[in-house]
């Protein structure tokens, strides 16, 4: 069977976000692939990154993952050593993923690069996350762009005043594969599956006027 | 003291956290010891010579002595360090002569026999000796004798160099203490009651009431008697040097000067791995020297993250030097060496022609490493703590770092077991003071400000309260109170407030904002 243009895509995922939080990481390790492919994360990070959204916690991640995951970290100087240190770990297929994390927008990052770390994934097979924290939109060819904020947990079964199951939304901006669209994601530990709810459109009652929403014509799902 | 000792009490230590107290801050004329466990708590092993000038003494206990002398700074001595360092001290002295060994805990024995007169005698040799390790610190005794017995005699109670010719060896030995016979305890105990002072008083005794006398407890290798025959040169009592290690090491000389050493290179890798493969080793590190013709020397050295052997591999980590190489007029000599080897045994391939899984990531660690430094990549280092920031830590892959944990299911336990409690994804690299109102002494936050940005708690679960911990922080470190929180725009973080108002130990309490949750 020929391959068809949907497995031909690169398995290079952007998420932006900003690096007061930690939401777009839990994204991307929401989504991680942990039951098909073993051996560790290559997890990059350049200088700025790691200096203001700091470093990648096991014992955290551990808990969204779902299983001990070894993590080997690289702390690069700057986002060209961390371009070429993605490069190299993307040629390594024992590797289960590449995270790759560079703060703001820098000059390198643009679309050749990224079209260079979408080839070397693409032979290899090993899946790339880019982190972008505080970084603006460019030209890219990631076939899935997100763009992830933190939202308000679920409630409390035990303590009401405590924080739930955390919940993010996620605005897929760019995408090769399917429809764009803003969801409500919560991540279910036990099964490690994402929970893509479309959040309400309408405001709630009697917070004065509200914008009206365009109708929404377009079949999500 | 010895130098290696006060270089292991001078090594850098990781840099404290704010709230960890400085580690203490000794000059030359604070009392300073090394201490070993003892059967009753630890027992000081050396002291330096402040410490010695107030009257501390090795063997005496490290409690008794800080009652007499508050201000003593004690640190665990590293005896097996110290050994490696002597072992490593005992090859140096080869530069002498060829045979040499390591003498007890503190001393080398070296045979000069036929080698002093290439240091201008023996009295031009000790001179030089004693300048050599000065300059690497070290306080020496040095004595030359014509047996072992007799040289470590005077070297331990003798002046501080000297040299007994062989016609006056007997009178010299006579004047010393019994304890320069290199005897025990006991024996020396026995000694002593019975009035024998010096060894003069041994000779004086006849033989065979000597061997009457001591033996009998089957320490028949120290007794008295025997160790005067080997001082005196009556028992032989040769020094065994141990055979130095072999080198890797593989050198081309070339016939004309060349300006790029690159061509010559594989077929040096794979002289070196042959031989190391004949061995059953791998290399750890590697070094490559360029030997300029004008006499300079241009050295590369890459390090491996597993013993490797593998030419092709071991070219790569040198590739990248060649870009910025000064190569000057030429090259006249090429060598390359493993430096540090470790045992590797033979691995077979894979039936389907794949590589092993820890060998492709070895590889990718030498090759970033090579790149970007090797303190650039890390492994994670799990300790058993409970403080968040101690419990997991970041080590270099290639020096020490737990490279077993990247093997598939290789963080089986060690620390690193299921989370037990609700921990952050993403932990600051040091905790960020933030201000924070909340309830005065004890309750929970209700709104802070982070990096000059004002937030406005909805949600918060806590305390959940770590205690400092008292084994190893300083009786100032205050407990922390974390709080897990969620704002008003749904972010969630890992705050604490360190100390209680009123706990005795400092001001008021301060907040940090240490990690982003999920």
């Amino acid at each position: 069977m020929p391959p068809t243009s949907e497995t031909r895509l690169p398995a290079v995922t952007e998420a932006f976000g900003t690096a007061r939080d930690a939401a777009a990481t839990a994204l991307v390790l929401a989504q991680l692939d942990t039951l098909g492919r073993s051996g560790p994360i290559l997890w990059v990070q350049d200088r700025l990154s790691a200096q203001e959204g700091g470093l990648p916690y096991t014992r955290g991640i551990a808990g969204i993952i779902g299983e001990d995951k070894p993590i080997l970290r690289v702390a690069a100087r700057t986002a060209a050593e961390a371009l070429w240190a993605m490069e190299e770990g993307l040629e390594c297929a024992a590797l289960s993923a590449v995270i790759g994390e560079v703060w703001g927008t820098p000059r390198v990052l643009d679309f050749t690069a990224s079209k260079r770390l979408a080839l070397r994934s693409q032979r290899s097979g090993v899946p790339l996350w880019l982190l972008r924290p505080d970084a603006e939109p460019g030209l890219s060819v990631a076939p899935d762009r997100w763009h992830v904020s933190a939202a308000l947990s679920t409630p409390n079964m035990l303590d009401s005043r405590a924080p739930g199951t955390p919940r993010w939304m996620a605005d897929l901006f760019r995408s090769r594969r399917r429809p764009p669209g803003i969801w409500m994601v919560a991540h279910d530990r036990a099964t490690h599956r994402l929970h893509l709810d479309a959040p309400l459109r309408d405001g709630a009652v009697g917070t004065g006027p509200q914008p009206i929403p365009a109708p929404d014509t377009r079949a999500v799902g | 003291m010895a130098r290696w000792e006060r270089v292991r009490s001078r090594s850098p230590r990781p840099t404290p956290a704010p709230w960890d107290d400085a580690p203490p801050d000794h000059g030359p004329e604070t009392p300073f010891v090394l201490a070993v466990d003892g059967q009753h708590g630890p027992v000081i092993h050396a002291v330096s010579t402040a410490a010695a000038d107030l009257g501390i003494t090795t063997g005496t206990r490290v409690v008794d002595v800080r009652a007499l002398c508050p201000d003593l700074v004690a640190l665990p001595a590293d005896l097996a360090g110290d050994a490696a360092a002597l072992g490593r001290l005992t090859l140096w002295a080869r530069r002498w002569c060829p045979w040499s060994a390591s003498d007890g805990a503190d001393g080398i024995v070296l045979d000069t026999t036929g080698s002093s007169h290439l240091w201008g005698g023996e009295a031009g040799m000790l001179t030089d000796m004693s300048a050599r390790l000065g300059d690497l610190g070290q306080e020496t005794r040095l004595a030359v004798a014509p047996t072992h017995g007799a040289a470590w005699a005077l070297a331990h109670y003798g002046g501080t160099q000297e040299i007994s010719h062989p016609d006056a060896l007997r009178a010299r030995l006579a004047a010393l203490p019994v304890a320069a016979l290199r005897l025990d305890g006991a024996t020396l105990l026995t000694l002593r009651r019975l009035g024998l002072k010096r060894i003069g008083d041994l000779m004086a005794i006849p033989r065979a009431t000597l061997n009457r006398r001591f033996g009998r407890d089957g320490k028949t290798l120290m007794t008295p008697l025997r160790r005067l025959d080997q001082a005196l040169g009556h028992l032989p009592e040769p020094v065994v040097s141990a055979a130095p290690p072999r080198r890797y090491r593989q050198v081309q000389r070339l016939a004309e000067p060349i300006l790029d050493p690159q061509p010559s290179l594989p077929g040096l890798m794979q002289m070196l791995c042959q031989d190391m493969a004949r061995d059953g080793q791998g290399a750890r590190a590697i070094r490559l020297d360029l030997y300029h013709v004008d006499g300079r020397v241009t050295g590369f050295e890459a390090l491996t993250a597993r013993a490797s052997r593998d030419p092709a591999h071991l070219y790569r980590l040198m590739e990248r030097r060649f870009e910025t190489l000064d190569a000057g007029f030429g090259f006249d000599t090429i060598a390359v060496e493993a430096t540090r080897i470790e045992h590797q045994s033979s691995a077979q391939a894979r039936l389907d022609g794949g590589d092993d899984a820890d060998v492709a990531t070895a590889t990718l660690i030498d090759r970033l490493s090579s790149r970007l430094g090797p303190q650039a990549v890390q492994c994670p280092a799990p300790r058993e703590s409970h403080i968040p920031e101690r419990a997991e830590t970041w080590k270099p892959a290639l020096r020490g770092g737990r490279a077993d944990l990247l093997a598939p299911g290789g963080l089986g336990g060690g620390g690193m077991v299921a989370p037990a409690r609700d921990r952050p994804v993403r932990l600051l690299q040091t905790p960020e003071r933030i201000e924070v109102l909340y309830a005065v002494p004890e309750g929970p936050p209700v709104r802070f400000k982070w990096r000059r940005k004002p937030y406005l708690i909805r949600r918060h679960q806590g305390p959940e309260r770590l205690s400092p911990e008292w084994w190893r922080a300083a009786a100032s470190a205050r407990l922390r109170d974390y709080y897990k929180v969620e704002v008003t725009d749904g972010a969630r973080y890992w705050l604490f407030r360190e100390g209680i108002a009123g706990d005795g130990r400092g001001a008021d309490p301060d907040w940090f904002l240490h990690g982003l949750f999920a």
